[in-house]
């Protein structure tokens, strides 16, 4: 670490966060590296909304062999997502909300369902994942 | 207005970096504050000291320096992703510093708007 750490007061400020995936896991290092700030993100216990779109469906489907092209293969990872999501949903002290949502058009156009998800995920239309997205204070996205 | 700014692309695939260094620029000389910039995927190759441009082209690396320099804005490049990229202290070029992640979501925390330049 460098010279001076500059620090915010961000004490007692919970904005809505949101990370959108669109990528496919791996080809792109998009998902691996939007994985690791969503994952960092937990410990300012904000609001997040987790979008999977687009190829991003995949980077939670079951069932991935990543030997043959010699990938770290990190969808287990995903699980922590669900039990952050869920210590948030528990703690009634805890003013944040976590959402995991997968676009209905995206997962539809792949043959996929809900059942092929290594998570527990809400499926929004995209005209309602679109007023949710309006809603959002800081979206990042790979 | 507080920004925050996220650079996610490196400095000469993509424009993305040139485009947010317009837009530091601009905002500081319009009157706003810029909290602090983070470079994350690719973008942590803007912080590579030993990125050697041809004389004819703009040195965002070097520019990027000056402009933290001369308003002192803060650049913080992701520790996770530089050291997968092969950016540490030793080629780290000045006025960057090298920082977690949460610095992101701090920022984002704090700042007015995070806008974001690159995929």
């Amino acid at each position: 670490m460098s010279d001076t750490e500059i620090e915010f007061d961000t004490a007692g400020i919970t904005r809505k966060f949101m990370y959108v995936n669109r990528k496919a896991p791996y080809g792109t290092i998009y998902a691996l590296e939007v994985l690791e700030a969503v994952l960092i993100s937990a410990a300012f216990e904000q609001h997040a909304c987790i979008v999977f779109i687009d190829d991003g469906v995949y980077q939670i489907k079951k069932g991935q062999d990543t030997a043959a092209v010699n990938m770290k293969n990190f969808s287990k990872t995903y699980g922590i997502i669900a039990m952050e999501k869920e210590d948030a949903d528990e703690d009634e002290d805890m003013d944040m909300v976590w959402r995991i949502i997968v676009e209905k058009e995206s997962m539809e156009a792949r043959g996929l369902s809900r059942d092929d998800f290594v998570i527990d995920v809400e499926v929004i239309p995209s005209d309602e994942l679109a007023i949710i997205m309006a809603e959002q204070e800081i979206v990042i996205s790979g | 207005m507080k920004f925050g700014i996220l650079v996610n692309e490196g400095p000469f695939t993509h424009q993305a970096s040139d485009s947010a260094y317009q837009f530091v620029k601009a905002a500081i000389e319009k009157g706003h504050q810029v909290m602090r910039v983070f470079f994350y995927y690719d973008g942590v190759n803007n912080a590579n000291k030993l990125s050697a441009p041809q004389s004819d082209d703009r040195n965002l690396v070097k520019l990027w320096g000056e402009l933290a320099a001369e308003h002192n804005v803060d650049l913080v490049v992701c520790i996770a992703a530089a050291l997968r990229r092969g950016i540490v202290e030793d080629n780290l070029a000045d006025g960057f510093r090298i920082s977690g992640l949460g610095q992101l979501t701090e920022v984002g925390i704090a700042a007015d708007r995070l806008v974001v330049f690159g995929d």
